[in-house]
C-alpha cells in the first residue's frame, strides 16, 4: 500500500470515528496541535489517557466493589474521567461519564456499576479504534509519509 | 460342705425294699413340695440306679432345731401329721360304719327277742284278742333290719309250723323255732365282736407317725440324691454366724469335720471367698433371698465361677437364723459367655467395617465415575470448542470492519477461557489418575522465566512491574519438563498479577542445595544466603510499603541489577553450583519464588488453598473469577516432578510462591548459536552480557504494555528523530537515547544498564527536599537539555511524571511503592516529578535563564487532570507563551505567593482546594496585601528562596489584579455565575478548543 493510500485511509478512518460519534471535533483540536515540534502530540496525549483511564476505571472497580461506596470519591474518579475524554473527544465515553455523575449523585450502586460496564465498554472501544489509528500512523510514518491534518 | 461317709449312711439303703406308705388319695395335695411317683411305677427306673453313697452331712441336733424352730421345717412336719391324721380318720370311720351296722343287728335281735316275749306273755294273758295276721303286718321287724350286708345272715323268713295253730303243740314247736333263732344271732354277734376286736388289735399294731416320717423322709431323700447326684451343685445351711450346719458336695474334698461349724472364711481362702462370705450375710440383714455370680480363686479347687443363690432363713419368730445356700458352678458358662461377648464384639466391630468399607468403595466409585465422566464431558467439549476457536481465529485473518473484529476478539477470548478451564480439569484429572507423563527436554531456565513474564506483561492491564531475577550459579541449560513448569510458572504469575494491584510482581530463581543430601550444602549456603537477604530485603520493602525505601530499593536493585554489568569483568566469588553440578554431572535443585504485593492470603484459607475448586472466599471467587484450579494443578504437576510448592503470605501485604524442583543438567553444551531466540529480545543488553557467563546472574523488568503494545516493532518509532548524542552528561545521554525510542520505556526494560552512579545520587536528592540545592545542581543540565531538546523531552517527562501525578491522588503512602515500581526509571522520573511538584520555583528559574522571558506574558495554568493539563500546555505552547502548570487550589496560591502571574487559567474542581477558593484567597490577597487569608485555609507562605530565583527579576510579587480565567465543565457545580462570584474575570467551558483559548486570552494579554 503507498503513502498516498494510507493516508487516504488514515483520513477516512477518522472520518468514519467522527461520523460514528465515537471521537468529536476535540480530537480534531489535538490533531492540530501536532506539528514539526510535537510530533507525538496526538499520540502522547491519547497514551496518557489510555493509563489515566485504565487506572481510573482500576479505582472505580475496586471503590463499587466496596461495602460502603464512597460516592465522593467515585465521583472524583468520574470527574477526572470525564475531564479526559472530553478532551481527547471521545464523546461517547464523556457522555457515559455524565450519565455516571449523575449515579453517583443519587447513590445508586447499580446504576454506578451499570455506568462503570458502559464506560469500560465505550471505552475499550475507541481504545481499540484508535489504536488502529495509531497503528495507520506508524505505517504511514514508515512508509516515509506525514499525517495528514484533518481539516473538514 | 465335704465328706466320705456320714456316719448316718445307710448301708442298707434298698430302694426297692422300702414300700410306700403314702396315702393313695394324698398324693396331689404333699405333691405341692415333694412329687413322688407311686413306688410300683417308679420300682424299675430306681432298680437300675444305683445310689453310691451319700454325701451330704447332717447335723442331726440343727435338723431337729430347724424342724422345731423353722417355718419351713415346721410346716414340712404338719403336712406330714395331716396326711397321717387322715388316714387314721378314714380307718376310724370304716370301723365305726362296722361298728354301727353291728349295733344295729343286735338293736334288731333284741328287738325280736322282745317281740317273742311280749307274743309269749299276751298268748300266756289272752291268747286270741286279736288276729295275728294285723300284728304281722304292723310288726314286721325284718322290714327296718339293714340288708345290704350280705354276710349277716337273717333269717326273715317265716317260721314254718306245721302244727295246728294254737295249740300245745304249735306253740312249743315255735317256742323251739325262736330258740333257735335267738342262738343264731347271739353267735353272730359274738362273731362281730371278735371281729371288732381283731380290728382294734390291727390298729394297735400299727407303725408310729415317726417312723411313717423317717421313711417319707428317707424317700425323699433318695429322690433328691438321685436327682443331685452329679449335678455340679453345692446345697448348704448356715447359722446366723455362717457357719456350716449341712452341706452337700457332689466333689467333695474336705473332710465333714473340716467343714461342719466352720464358716466360709476359715475354710477356704482366696479371692472370692470374702465376697461370698458377705453376700451371704447382706441377704441375712436384708432378709430377702438373693443369687450373684462370685469367681472364687482358691488353693483347694482352682478358678471357679459359681453362681450362688442364698435364702434367709426365718424362726417362727421372724427372726432370721440362717440361710439356705446352693451354689452351682458355671466357670464354663461364664467362659463360654465372655467368648460370645468377645465374639459378638468383634462381629459387631467387623460389621462396622464392613459398612464403612462399602461406603467408602461406594464413594470412590461414585468419585471414580463423576471423575471419568467429568474429563470425558471436558475433552468431548474440547474437541468442538477447538473447532470453533480455531474457526474464529482464521474469520479473523479475513477481512472484517472494526465492530466484526471486536465481536471476534470477544468471542475468541471467551473461547480461550473455555479451553483454559477445560484443560485445566483434563489435566488436574490426568495427574490424579496417574497418566500424566512427564517430558524430559533440555531448556533455558533464563528464557524460561523471561517468556513468562513477557506473555504475562503483554497482557497486563494494571500499573504493575514485572520482574524477574535469576541468581548466578543457575545453569544456563537444564532437563526437565519444560511444558510443565512453564504452565506451573504462569499459573503461579497469572495468580499473582490477579491479586496484585499495585506494586510488583516477580520471579527469583536460584539453586539451592539437594535438600535430601545435606552434606553439599555448605558451599551452597553462602550464595544461598546472599540471594536470599536480597530477596528478603526487597520483600521487606514491599511489605512495609515504606516511603523512606526509596533509594533503598534502588540500592537493592543495584546489586541485582550489578552483576550483569560486573559479569563479564570481575571473577565469580563462589564456585557456581552448577559448575561443580556440571562436573559431577548429579541434578540439580533449583527454587523459585514468585512474589508479589497484592492481597495476601488470610491464614485460614491457607490450609484449602491448594484444594480443588478452592478459593479463598466466595467473595473472592467472585471479585476475581477463576476456577480454583489453577494452584492444585500447579502442586500436582510439582509433586509429580518431585518437588514441593509452598507458600508464605501477609495478608494486605503480598504473598510468595515458592517451589523447589530437581533438574538434571546437560552435560553436553551445545554452543550458542547465533539464532538463540534471545538475541532478538530487545533486552539484548542484558542478553549480550549474560551471555558472555551463562550462569551469571540475570535481571529482567516489564513494564505494563498499555502504550508499547501499540507498536509492533521497535524500528519503527526510532527513526523519527535524529540522535543527538553531542551532549556530554552522562545520564542526559541515556535520556536522549531513550528519547530516540520513546516507546521503550513504556514496553519493556531498556532502563536496565542505566548508570548507577546517577539513578542513586539523583534519586537521593529527589527524596530529602532539604537537598534541594544540589539535586537542582543535578537538574539544571537536565532542564538545559529540555531546553534545547525541545519538546520531546518535555513530553518525555509530562508522560513520567504520571506516578507523581498518581500520588497526588492517593497520598503519600503510594509515593514510594510507585517509585519503587521503576526504580531504574526514578532519576528521569523523579526530575519530572520535581519539576511539576515545585514548577511555580523550577520553571520560573529556567524560564529567567532565558533573557527574552521578560516580554513574555506568563500563565499559571491551574488543572489537577494531566489529560486536560498536557492539551491547554500544547495550545498555549502553540501561541508561544510560557505556562507553568500547577495541580491544585493550594498549589495555585504558593504559585501566585512566589511569582507575577499576566493570567492564570484555573479549573473549578480540583482536589485538596478548588479553584473557586483559590480564587478568593488569591483576590483577598491583592485586596489586603497579606496571605492571612491563605494561612488561614492552611497554607503557609513559602519565603522565596534566593537560591530558587537567583535572577527573578519578580521576586516580590505585586499586588496587581491578575487575570483569573476559569475553566469549567458546564455541569451544575461549576456554573459561570459561580466563577464570577468568587472573583474570577472569565471562563472557558471544557473541553478547551484552541479557537476559545485564543479569543479568551486575547483579552488579556497581547497575543
Amino acid at each position: 500500500m503507498d503513502v498516498n493510500q494510507l493516508q487516504k485511509r488514515f483520513i477516512d478512518y477518522t472520518t468514519t470515528l467522527v461520523q460514528e460519534g465515537f471521537l468529536d471535533d476535540q480530537f480534531n483540536q489535538l490533531q492540530q496541535l501536532q506539528d514539526e515540534s510535537n510530533p507525538d502530540f496526538v499520540f502522547e496525549v491519547v497514551s496518557v489517557f489510555f493509563q489515566d483511564t485504565d487506572r481510573l476505571l482500576n479505582e472505580l472497580g475496586k471503590t463499587l466493589e466496596l461495602q460502603n461506596v464512597d460516592f465522593k470519591k467515585v465521583d472524583a474518579h468520574v470527574h477526572q474521567l470525564k475531564g479526559s475524554s472530553s478532551s481527547i473527544g471521545a464523546q461517547k465515553v464523556r457522555n457515559v461519564c455524565i450519565a455516571f455523575r449523575n449515579c453517583c449523585e443519587e447513590q445508586n450502586i447499580e446504576g454506578s456499576l451499570r455506568c462503570l460496564q458502559q464506560v469500560k465498554h465505550e471505552y475499550s472501544l475507541v481504545k481499540n479504534k484508535l489504536e488502529y489509528l495509531f497503528s495507520l500512523e506508524q505505517q504511514i510514518l514508515a512508509a516515509g509519509g506525514s499525517i495528514p491534518t484533518w481539516n473538514e | 460342705m465335704v465328706c466320705e461317709m456320714g456316719d448316718d449312711y445307710d448301708e442298707d439303703m434298698d430302694i426297692e425294699g422300702v414300700s410306700s406308705m403314702w396315702p393313695e388319695d394324698v398324693g396331689s395335695e404333699s405333691g405341692k413340695r415333694f412329687t413322688m411317683e407311686k413306688p410300683g411305677l417308679d420300682k424299675d427306673m430306681l432298680e437300675e440306679v444305683t445310689i453310691t453313697e451319700d454325701i451330704s452331712q447332717v447335723d442331726f441336733k440343727r435338723l431337729l432345731e430347724l424342724t422345731n424352730y423353722s417355718e419351713k421345717g415346721s410346716s414340712q412336719l404338719v403336712n406330714l401329721v395331716k396326711n397321717w391324721e387322715y388316714k387314721q380318720s378314714n380307718a376310724v370311720r370304716l370301723l365305726n360304719e362296722e361298728l354301727d351296722i353291728l349295733s344295729r343287728q343286735r338293736q334288731e335281735v333284741e328287738l325280736k327277742k322282745l317281740e317273742i316275749l311280749e307274743d309269749h306273755q299276751f298268748e300266756g294273758d289272752s291268747g286270741d284278742k286279736r288276729p295275728i295276721s294285723i300284728l304281722d303286718d304292723v310288726y314286721d321287724i325284718w322290714e327296718a333290719a339293714p340288708r345290704r350286708k350280705s354276710n349277716v345272715v337273717v333269717q326273715n323268713k317265716r317260721i314254718e309250723i306245721d302244727a295246728e295253730y294254737d295249740t300245745i303243740t304249735y306253740w312249743k314247736q315255735r317256742a323251739m323255732e325262736l330258740e333257735k333263732l335267738l342262738e343264731a344271732s347271739v353267735q353272730r354277734e359274738q362273731t362281730l365282736m371278735e371281729k371288732l376286736q381283731e380290728n382294734i388289735k390291727t390298729l394297735e399294731r400299727q407303725s408310729s407317725p415317726v417312723e411313717e416320717f423317717s421313711q417319707i423322709l428317707k424317700r425323699a431323700d433318695n429322690f433328691l440324691h438321685f436327682v443331685l447326684q452329679n449335678a455340679p451343685v453345692v446345697i448348704g445351711h448356715q447359722d446366723k454366724d455362717l457357719r456350716y450346719r449341712f452341706i452337700y458336695n457332689h466333689f467333695p474334698s474336705l473332710q465333714d469335720e473340716d467343714i461342719i461349724g466352720k464358716t466360709d472364711v476359715e475354710i477356704f481362702t482366696g479371692a472370692g471367698v470374702k465376697e461370698s462370705q458377705d453376700f451371704k450375710r447382706e441377704v441375712m440383714q436384708r432378709g430377702q433371698p438373693g443369687k450373684r455370680e462370685i469367681t472364687f480363686d482358691t488353693g483347694l479347687f482352682g478358678s471357679k465361677t459359681f453362681l450362688i443363690y442364698v435364702e434367709p432363713v426365718f424362726s417362727k419368730a421372724g427372726d432370721t437364723i440362717g440361710v439356705n445356700y446352693m451354689g452351682m458352678e458355671i466357670s464354663d458358662q461364664v467362659l463360654k459367655r465372655e467368648r460370645m461377648a468377645t465374639l459378638r464384639e468383634e462381629i459387631a466391630v467387623q460389621k462396622a467395617k464392613e459398612t464403612e468399607l462399602n461406603k467408602t468403595i461406594h464413594i470412590t466409585e461414585e468419585t471414580m465415575r463423576a471423575k471419568q465422566m467429568l474429563a470425558t464431558m471436558s475433552h468431548e467439549i474440547r474437541s468442538p470448542l477447538t473447532g470453533v476457536v480455531s474457526m474464529a481465529e482464521i474469520l479473523s485473518n479475513s477481512k472484517l470492519d472494526r465492530e466484526q473484529r471486536q465481536l471476534l476478539d470477544v468471542m475468541i477470548s471467551s473461547g480461550d477461557l473455555v479451553l483454559q478451564l477445560i484443560n485445566d480439569i483434563l489435566d488436574l484429572s490426568k495427574v490424579e489418575s496417574g497418566v500424566m507423563r512427564l517430558e524430559a527436554t533440555k531448556f533455558r531456565p533464563r528464557e524460561v522465566v523471561k517468556h513468562v513474564l513477557q506473555t504475562a506483561a503483554a497482557s497486563l492491564q494494571k500499573e504493575l512491574t514485572l520482574e524477574g531475577h535469576v541468581a548466578e550459579g543457575v545453569p544456563v541449560e537444564v532437563i526437565g519438563d519444560v511444558l510443565r513448569i512453564r504452565q506451573i510458572l504462569t499459573n503461579l504469575i497469572s495468580n499473582a498479577i490477579k491479586f496484585t494491584h499495585e506494586g510488583r510482581v516477580g520471579i527469583n530463581l536460584y539453586v539451592v542445595p539437594d535438600p535430601e543430601d545435606p552434606g553439599k550444602s555448605e558451599e551452597f549456603h553462602q550464595n544461598h544466603i546472599s540471594n536470599q537477604s536480597v530477596v528478603s530485603e526487597n520483600h521487606q520493602k514491599e511489605k512495609n510499603c515504606s516511603e523512606a525505601s526509596h533509594d533503598q530499593t534502588c540500592n537493592g536493585c543495584l546489586e541485582q541489577n550489578g552483576s550483569p554489568d560486573e559479569g563479564p569483568s570481575t571473577p565469580v566469588k563462589h564456585l557456581t553450583p552448577a559448575d561443580e553440578s556440571q562436573a559431577s554431572g548429579t541434578a540439580v535443585w533449583i527454587r523459585c519464588d514468585v512474589y508479589d504485593t497484592g492481597i495476601g492470603i488470610p491464614e485460614k484459607a491457607i490450609p484449602t488453598l491448594f484444594k480443588k475448586y478452592m478459593q479463598v472466599s466466595a467473595d473472592h471467587a467472585r471479585k476475581y473469577g477463576g476456577t480454583g484450579l489453577g494452584l492444585a494443578i500447579c502442586k500436582q504437576l510439582v509433586e509429580l516432578m518431585g518437588g514441593s510448592l509452598t507458600v508464605t503470605t501477609k495478608e494486605h501485604c503480598g504473598s510468595t510462591f515458592t517451589f523447589l524442583l530437581p533438574y538434571k543438567i546437560s552435560l553436553k553444551r551445545e554452543p550458542q548459536d547465533g539464532t538463540d531466540e534471545l538475541y532478538d529480545m530487545e533486552e539484548h543488553e542484558i542478553v549480550s552480557d549474560a551471555n558472555n557467563d551463562d550462569t551469571v546472574a540475570c535481571y529482567f523488568n516489564f513494564r505494563p504494555r498499555t502504550l508499547g503494545s501499540l507498536f509492533s516493532s521497535a524500528e519503527s518509532m526510532g527513526t523519527h528523530k535524529p540522535p543527538l548524542k553531542s551532549f556530554g552528561y552522562d545520564p542526559l545521554n541515556k535520556l536522549k537515547i531513550q528519547s530516540e525510542k520513546p516507546y521503550s520505556f513504556l514496553s519493556s526494560n531498556c532502563i536496565s544498564r542505566e548508570s548507577d552512579l546517577d539513578a542513586c545520587s539523583v534519586t537521593a536528592a529527589v527524596d530529602s527536599f532539604s537537598d534541594i540545592e544540589s539535586s537542582l545542581k543535578e537538574l539544571e543540565p537536565s532542564e538545559s537539555y529540555a531546553l534545547c531538546g525541545g519538546k520531546t523531552c518535555l513530553s518525555n517527562s509530562s508522560i513520567l511524571k504520571n506516578p507523581k501525578m498518581d500520588s497526588h491522588d492517593y497520598g503519600e503512602t503510594c509515593m514510594g511503592v510507585d517509585n519503587k515500581d521503576k526504580p531504574r526509571e526514578s532519576h528521569v522520573v523523579c526530575q519530572g516529578q520535581e519539576q511539576e511538584t515545585r514548577s511555580s520555583q523550577i520553571r520560573s528559574c529556567s524560564s529567567t535563564e532565558s533573557p527574552k522571558s521578560d516580554s513574555k506574558p506568563r500563565i499559571l495554568l491551574v488543572e489537577d487532570n494531566k489529560i486536560n493539563v498536557m492539551v491547554a500546555k500544547s495550545m498555549i505552547k502553540q501561541f508561544g507563551h510560557d505556562i507553568d502548570v500547577v495541580n491544585d487550589g493550594v498549589e495555585a496560591v504558593r504559585a501566585v505567593q512566589t511569582h507575577n502571574y499576566d493570567l492564570v487559567l484555573m479549573d473549578v474542581c480540583m482536589p485538596v482546594m478548588d479553584g473557586l477558593q483559590a480564587t478568593r484567597l488569591i483576590r483577598s490577597f491583592e485586596e489586603t496585601g497579606s496571605w492571612d487569608a491563605a494561612v488561614e485555609a492552611g497554607i503557609d507562605q513559602l519565603e522565596p528562596s534566593p537560591q530558587l530565583q537567583p535572577n527573578c527579576i519578580h521576586a516580590v510579587p505585586s499586588r496587581k489584579r491578575v487575570p483569573i480565567i476559569a475553566m469549567t465543565a458546564n455541569s451544575l457545580a461549576e456554573s459561570a455565575d459561580e466563577c464570577l462570584a468568587n472573583g474570577m474575570d472569565s471562563f472557558i467551558s471544557k473541553p478547551v478548543t484552541s479557537q476559545k483559548l485564543k479569543e479568551c486570552l486575547q483579552q488579556y494579554i497581547p497575543c
